[in-house]
């Protein structure tokens, strides 16, 4: 390491370079953290000491495109991909029949964001640094079939037929989808069923663990996990936002004064007054 | 025409009072009549996957038209619907078991493994294994009240696969199947149980036996739903508070359950009293037989009542406990995305065209990073030109146990054990000393009476409770009368020595049964 050498006359070398691409090389393995490789530690301290190296890494990492969501010891050097980098995933390769299957790809997408909805299930949740989610696979698939009960119940109650059109299955009510896809089922070799909804959470969250987002904890409820820093700082800064827009885009939620802030959506009449929840109801 | 009626009405106030419908309203395309119709078509396309077993039950290669494919069919949705529980559902294979007597029956003289192949493509058909969802659709039309005709898919499942807490698969009877299996298609909980009690106590009284163990089923049934709708709600404010309306709906639900389950107490005792008596005074067996299998139903009712109010009564301080919880944990000052409130329930309000277009967008920007994998050209001819490896089927082959034999430290020979367990082998009348064995014993073999007396020893304080739980017949017991013994070789108390008979192994089940 050189960095103790580090000037602010001093030109950039290539083995600066070559340290700066080091440290996004770490960052692309995301299971591995800076508490359990000196190297990496060593390269997050020098990112934090020495501004021209961090820009230098910061460089390296778009180039490759990278985005850099935080530099930290507690999470690394936390990078994801890009939209159209070569690092991205691609929802064809993740699962073959999401690529063709539109009710597929819809569950296999809803999956991740019912995982993150589960992980943190408050505002708060999501913006403390220090907190840690816990979930099951079970209770994932539980947690959205009860979200979309509620809504089967108030398309009853007011007297809406959810059934939908024989020529327009694109038009059927997204939590119809989830609701009569099986749960689980019974398979010759006692694997999980893949086209199950338990069987698509449980792929999802097998991947979360793979992209160092989710850690195993236990065997209970089909599999327990709990939530990595890298994990809320991808969901908060990345795909949150990005969902929370294209969802704005077909005019779901109005925001009224314009302000960045995402506000909570008008409560149609659902508030739960004086139970002491600071929530809206579903 | 209807079309053209409402059109010319668009800007009258609707009609205050419900009925007082326009002249036009009558006619079949009424909105009102449509709803009805629809409903009646969605009860009856319940019951095809029923038909379709017998349809198609022709096409299986061998002579399985013998059966009665829907009544099989039946019997397996009745059959998970009673096993069904507050927490767990029913086991597939113990279904298929329960299932083949009656499989059996339709065709005596089968090989057995065709009643157990016959019992699980009923029951697969039922769940319909073959589909991505595992359910059926059916395709109704109706009017809406533009007056345009709509055809729309119906979906529905009879049995449903659920996962239990250990990573079990139970099987529980879905809603749609409680209705088409009790007959009462689309009608309210609440009130179908009250018509079910009124009907059961009046056909006691009267003597319907038939009738009534068909009303009390249905009353079985019904408190299964009613059980059901309490665990979904409870399991879900496990999960989450905010999903379950704990204001309303929830104490109005559990109220109702209270006032159902001592309700139903009060009036199943009195049915249990009327039914026993009915048993008792029967004079024939075919009726004394079907008044017995009554009480067993109503108590299997009492017993899930009981069951329904323990988890009643634990309802109020779990919601307390998860509030705390998921509610009052300390604020933090900062705020952030509602994923659930701002993302995902709006979301699936979407048509699933939409709401694809956001989960892609989630899924693109929340799986994180792929290193992409190159392939090695050199790796991947080898791999190709590789011939498979050869599975075998046994596995890896197993290594040898290195088995040391421990040496034979036991005082006694096998021998030596029967000739002492055949001399204790004593008549349940005719108890014996002590000293009498052990002159006995001592005549075959001079070691054996050391084995006699230590045996005799351990019948003086018996392990009654041992032999009960495994249900053996007799126990040897040992009796100090205060008489000594005089023995060369053992001292103490010369025992009588007796086999003891037990009875009542088991509980026995309350009421013996007549016939």
């Amino acid at each position: 390491m050189n960095h103790d050498t580090a000037a602010d006359a001093a030109p950039i070398t290539s083995a600066d370079v070559g340290d700066a691409a080091r440290l996004v090389a770490f960052g692309l393995q995301p299971k591995l953290l800076p508490a359990r490789d000196a190297e990496y530690a060593d390269l997050i301290r020098r990112h934090r000491e020495d501004p021209r190296f961090a820009a230098l890494a910061a460089a390296v990492a778009a180039g490759l495109g990278l985005v850099v969501l935080e530099v930290s010891p507690r999470a690394g050097m936390a990078v994801t991909a890009g939209e159209d980098s070569v690092f991205a995933v691609r929802m064809g390769d993740y699962a073959r029949r999401a690529g063709t299957e539109s009710a597929d790809r819809f569950l296999h997408g809803l999956a991740h964001l019912a995982v993150a909805a589960m992980a943190f299930p408050r505002p708060e949740d999501l913006a403390d640094d220090a907190y840690v989610g816990r979930l099951s696979v079970h209770g994932v698939d539980a947690f959205v079939r009860q979200a979309c009960r509620r809504l089967e119940e108030r398309a009853e109650l007011r007297g809406e037929i959810s059934d939908p059109e024989v020529d327009g299955p694109s038009l059927e009510a997204a939590w119809r989808v989830y609701a009569r896809r099986s749960a689980t089922g019974a398979t010759k070799d006692a694997r999980r069923l893949a086209a199950s909804t338990v069987g698509i959470v449980a792929k999802a969250v097998a991947f979360l663990v793979d992209s160092g987002f989710l850690q195993r904890v236990s065997d209970d409820g089909g599999g327990t996990y709990r939530t990595t820093a890298r994990y809320q700082l991808q969901v908060r800064d990345t795909a949150g936002s990005a969902a929370m827009s294209e969802l704005l885009e077909l005019g779901v939620v109005a925001v009224t004064d314009g302000s960045p802030s995402l506000l909570a959506a008008a409560v149609d009449g659902e508030l739960v007054p004086g139970a002491g929840l600071p929530f809206h109801g579903v | 025409m209807t079309v053209s009626a409402r059109a010319a009405r668009p800007g009258e106030l609707p009609p205050p009072a419900g009925p007082a419908l326009p002249p036009g309203a009558a006619h079949p395309r009424s909105g009102v009549t449509e709803e009805g119709l629809a409903r009646r078509l969605k009860a009856l396309a319940c019951t095809a996957p029923l038909h379709d077993l017998e349809a198609r039950k022709a096409n299986l290669a061998g002579e399985y038209t013998v059966y009665a494919m829907a009544e099989l069919g039946l019997a397996a949705i009745d059959l998970v619907t009673v096993t069904m529980d507050f927490d767990t559902g029913a086991d597939h294979e113990e279904i298929v078991g329960r299932l083949r007597p009656r499989v059996a029956a339709q065709a005596p003289g089968r090989d057995p493994a065709e009643y157990e192949r016959v019992a699980r493509w009923v029951l697969e058909n039922l769940i319909n294994v073959g589909s991505v969802d595992r359910g059926f659709r059916a395709v109704y039309g109706m009017w809406t009240r533009e007056g345009e005709y709509i055809r729309r898919d119906y979906d529905f499942k009879l049995l449903e696969e659920v996962p239990g807490p250990d990573g079990h698969i139970f099987l529980r009877a879905t809603d749609e199947a409680i209705n088409v299996l009790v007959g009462a298609l689309d009608t309210d909980v609440t009130s179908a149980q009250i018509a079910a009690d009124v009907k059961l106590d009046h056909l006691i009284r009267r003597g319907r036996l038939a009738e009534a163990r068909f009303a009390a089923e249905q009353a079985r049934y019904r408190t299964v739903q009613y059980a059901e709708s309490l665990r979904r709600a409870l399991d879900a404010t496990r999960r989450n508070v905010r999903a379950v309306d704990w204001l309303r709906a929830v104490p109005d639900l559990i109220d109702e359950a209270f006032d159902h389950v001592a309700d139903r107490y009060r009036h199943e005792n009195a049915i249990l009293i009327n039914i026993r008596r009915a048993r008792d005074e029967a004079e024939e067996s075919e009726r004394k037989r079907g008044a017995a299998e009554l009480v067993d139903i109503v108590q299997d009712c009492i017993r899930r009542h009981t069951q329904l109010q323990t988890r009643l009564m634990e309802a109020g301080p779990l919601f307390r406990a998860e509030q705390d919880r998921q509610a009052f944990a300390a604020p933090s000052t900062r705020t952030g995305l509602d994923l659930y409130g701002q993302l995902l329930r709006p979301l699936l309000e979407l048509p699933v065209g939409d709401a694809r277009r956001v989960t892609d967008r989630f899924f693109a920007a929340g799986t994180g990073l792929r290193t992409p994998v190159a392939v090695r050209l050199h790796d991947l001819t080898e791999m190709l030109l590789t011939p498979p490896a050869p599975r075998d089927h046994l596995g890896a082959e197993l290594p040898e146990p290195d088995v040391s034999l421990t040496p034979d430290d036991s005082r006694y020979s096998e021998r030596q054990h029967d000739a002492a367990a055949l001399l204790l082998d004593i008549p349940p009348e005719t108890p014996r000393r002590l000293s009498g064995l052990l002159a006995e014993a001592r005549e075959a073999d001079p070691d054996l009476g050391y084995l006699v007396a230590l045996l005799a020893f351990h019948a003086a304080s018996p392990p009654v409770g041992t032999a009960l739980r495994q249900g053996d017949r007799t126990l040897l017991v040992a009796v100090d009368d205060g008489t000594e013994l005089d023995d060369p070789e053992v001292g103490g108390a010369d025992l009588i020595i007796g086999t003891a008979v037990l009875t009542g192994a088991r509980p026995e089940p309350e009421g013996p049964t007549p016939g």
